[in-house]
């Protein structure tokens, strides 16, 4: 029997996708991945997120249902090194971080998957709405769950051609309603939780006291590219200067780490006209508001690219791009301009393009490909 | 081998079935309050009064010197925060060790929010205080130190005589964490200057729930759970008589066959040691070889997560543990590896196995086979070691 490793939460999907795998004769054990840095149990608790202490209980008792073995990995220093500094030097460099992007590829799968290969499993499994195809040209890739209307294939993108072959995503050919109904008649006690939070370890939403505490505590790896140049490190921090597309000073903000592209809400200004931040130069601590018609633009550039469907890009490719979660997608052509960046030209301009997000390429339901936007 | 192996006897053994005998009355027939007037209590009272004889004769100590808590870790944290506010006008230093069991370090922490200063003394390699820093720390206003008798992750046991002689000297109380030593090792409070103890029945094949402070007579403790007046007014709540029971006839138990279980877990734990040594390579024993309890072995095996050990272990029926079972069963790289100067990727492949009475030759040879099998197909798939080989070509 193959052995599989099921990453649960507690919650229902990867409990079902436990439960699936199992009927269908797989060796299956549970693992429930211990991430967090932050040991103040109460917030953990409150939080109740994928990772948290509860999370630990809930998925026992799932596991114990099914009659499977289950465990609990740490992955504290994993995801303390891949996302969350990560995250914090991100911000610190005047872009906005996707940290699930991260967590999954270098966390959840690249750590996960080797300490399951290192146990003896040929897979790992998850709950996601997403199916792995191989390709007739040889290569693996995500496809879309065609009945999930929330779309979870955006934060895949970065996975491994290695990672795909090695992974199983049992409730991708189910709906949702399905999925629950299969809880219900095995009487699982699965958990109701969100669906999903904004950032797991900032239960609060206050990304930017998290940001600060994070710095003043110097919890921020050394060797991180941001605080090469010493204080530096603060600079996201200081106050300083709104100024609008003609340069003039029109106000302050309190630290630029506080605002991503596109954002209109808490700046605190009154312009006569909705004011919306444009762009932030961290080199002289100015973030530059505009008005709603200046934020778009045609076209992007990303690097860090990694293709899933395809092996490379030859000349140019018909695409629809995402440029951060919610988006839902615009029709666009990509070509390669350098060994590591892709041009991407939309037919239509876009608002709030985001350095630092990441941009996927699907072409129908299979995913293309993606890169971090600059 | 089908049947289980059980080799994590510092996280909680087997409860002997004489101990489960004894207790077994005072469920359905001895079942009064022992605070109550009639006969029929007063025989359970006895029942207790001559548990806490047992419990007091393991560690030299008079019965009236002996208070049943819920447990160690309750122990502890009577004893830590009972000084702190007692003797608060006499001063608010501790003096402890890094290497402390977390009902310690835990309670410290706590107290240090709450204006109470601790030093936290260094070990030498194998887990040893170090006395000389310890007697440097001590200050006017130092009111209790607070040293564990033996360690529960490495096993070394501390220099506890010389660390009661300091106390004397300088006047200071003494407290130690003795949970993993009582009735394992010979302990004399008296000849040790002893002042407060720690101990806790599930570790020496007694019940879970159960366990006792000493407090040598004359030093002024306040309650520390409030409530009726059950323990000579020291510890309220209506006695866990079973537990208390089961904790007598273990101490008794654990007392009687000391030396003959010693010798036994000795032998096992030393061919457990020897044959992983001798026949596994990039690996080291933690923790003092001579001053070591009987039952504990602790390597680090080089280019592995002990996770994973732990796990394949466990499918093969293997219980074992990387240290403290006390954090949700997932592992952070253990403050005592840390604190003896194991680097965290060394810290990180560790395995402690602690034997039992139980135990058997055979089951030793079994889990040392399974243990070299796993550690090399770990390796095998280890970047670490791949490197590592490559550059020692």
């Amino acid at each position: 029997m193959e052995k599989v490793v099921v990453g649960m939460s507690g919650g229902v999907d990867s409990s079902v996708a436990a439960y699936l795998l199992k009927k269908a004769g797989y060796d299956v054990i549970g693992v429930t991945m211990q991430i967090w840095q932050d040991e103040d149990s109460c917030t953990i608790e409150e939080n109740g997120g994928c990772c948290g202490l509860s999370a630990v209980e809930d998925a026992r008792r799932v596991a114990a249902v099914l009659d499977i073995p289950y465990y609990v990995m740490n992955f504290k220093q994993e995801f303390k090194k891949h996302v969350i500094d990560y995250f914090v030097s991100e911000y610190l460099q005047a872009r906005t971080p996707n940290p699930c992007i991260a967590c999954n590829r270098f966390v959840k799968w690249e750590a996960l998957l080797k300490r399951s290969l290192d146990i003896g499993a040929s897979y790992i499994a998850t709950g996601h709405y997403a199916g792995i195809v191989k390709l007739p040209n040889g290569r693996y890739t995500i496809k879309k769950s065609v009945t999930q209307s929330k779309d979870q294939t955006y934060a895949l993108y970065n996975l491994t051609q290695f990672q795909l072959a090695h992974t199983l995503m049992p409730v991708g050919a189910y709906s949702k309603d399905e999925i629950r109904a299969i809880a219900a008649q095995l009487k699982l006690p699965v958990a109701n939780k969100p669906d999903s939070q904004e950032i797991c370890f900032v239960p609060d939403n206050d990304y930017a006291a998290f940001i600060e505490e994070y710095i003043r505590d110097n919890k921020l790896a050394d060797n991180e590219p941001a605080d090469k140049s010493g204080d530096k490190k603060y600079a996201g921090l200081l106050p300083g200067n709104f100024i609008n597309t003609a340069g003039e000073v029109i106000g302050r903000h309190k630290g630029y780490i506080h605002y991503t592209i596109g954002q209109r809400k808490g700046l605190g200004i009154a312009m006569g006209q909705p004011m919306f931040v444009k762009e932030i130069r961290p080199d002289s601590n100015e973030v530059v508001l505009a008005g709603a018609n200046e934020v778009f633009s045609d076209r992007l550039k990303a690097r860090n690219i990694n293709f899933m469907a395809i092996e490379g890009l030859d000349g140019e490719l018909e695409v629809e791009a995402k440029i951060r979660y919610s988006h839902k997608g615009a029709r666009c052509v990509i070509r390669q301009t350098g060994e590591d960046e892709i041009l991407c030209v939309f037919e239509e301009p876009q608002r709030a393009i985001t350095p630092g997000q990441a941009v996927v390429f699907y072409q129908g339901d299979y995913c293309i490909g993606g890169g971090t936007i600059v | 081998m089908e049947k289980k192996i059980y080799l994590d006897n510092a996280a909680t053994t087997k409860t002997r079935p004489e101990v489960v005998e004894a207790m077994l009355p005072y469920f359905t027939e001895l079942y009064g309050n022992p605070s109550s007037i009639y006969e029929f209590s007063a025989q359970v009272k006895r029942g207790i009064d001559e548990a806490r004889a047992k419990v007091a004769k393991v560690i030299g100590a008079e019965s009236s010197e002996i208070f049943f808590t819920g447990g160690g870790t309750e122990a502890d944290n009577w004893a830590l925060k009972a000084v702190a506010e007692v003797y608060a006008s006499k001063g608010n230093h501790i003096i402890t060790s890094k290497i402390e069991h977390h009902a310690i370090l835990h309670t410290c922490e706590y107290l240090e929010k709450n204006g109470v200063e601790v030093t936290y003394i260094d070990v030498d390699e194998n887990g040893i205080i170090k006395l000389d820093q310890l007697e440097r720390a001590i200050r006017p206003t130092t009111i209790l130190i607070s040293v564990m008798f033996a360690n529960n992750e490495i096993g070394t046991i501390q220099p506890i005589k010389e660390i009661g002689a300091i106390a004397k000297k300088h006047d200071i109380l003494f407290h130690t964490d003795a949970v993993q030593a009582f009735g394992q090792v010979p302990i004399d409070v008296n000849e040790m200057n002893i002042d407060m103890l720690s101990a806790s029945a599930h570790k020496l094949n007694g019940p879970k729930g159960i366990g006792c402070l000493y407090i040598r007579k004359g030093i002024k403790l306040r309650s520390f759970i409030h409530g009726g007046g059950q323990e000579r007014k020291r510890r309220a709540g209506t006695e866990n008589v079973p537990g208390i029971i089961g904790f007598g006839k273990a101490a008794e138990i654990a007392l009687e066959t000391m030396e003959e279980r010693a010798r036994k877990e000795i032998r096992l734990r030393d061919l457990l040691m020897k044959r992983i040594l001798d026949e596994i390579p990039f690996v080291r024993v933690n923790g003092d070889k001579v001053r070591r309890l009987p039952n504990n072995v602790n390597v680090s095996f080089q280019f592995i997560e002990g996770e994973s050990l732990l796990i394949m272990l466990d499918m093969n029926n293997i219980c074992a543990s990387s240290g403290s079972a006390c954090t949700s069963g997932s592992l952070d790289p253990s403050h005592v590896l840390l604190a003896i100067g194991l680097p965290h990727e060394i810290a990180h492949g560790s395995l402690r196995l602690t034997v039992g009475h139980e135990n058997t030759e055979e089951e030793i040879n079994f889990t040392v086979d399974r243990i070299k099998e796993i550690v090399e197909k770990l390796r095998r798939m280890s970047p670490l070691y791949e490197d590592f080989m490559k550059k020692k070509q």
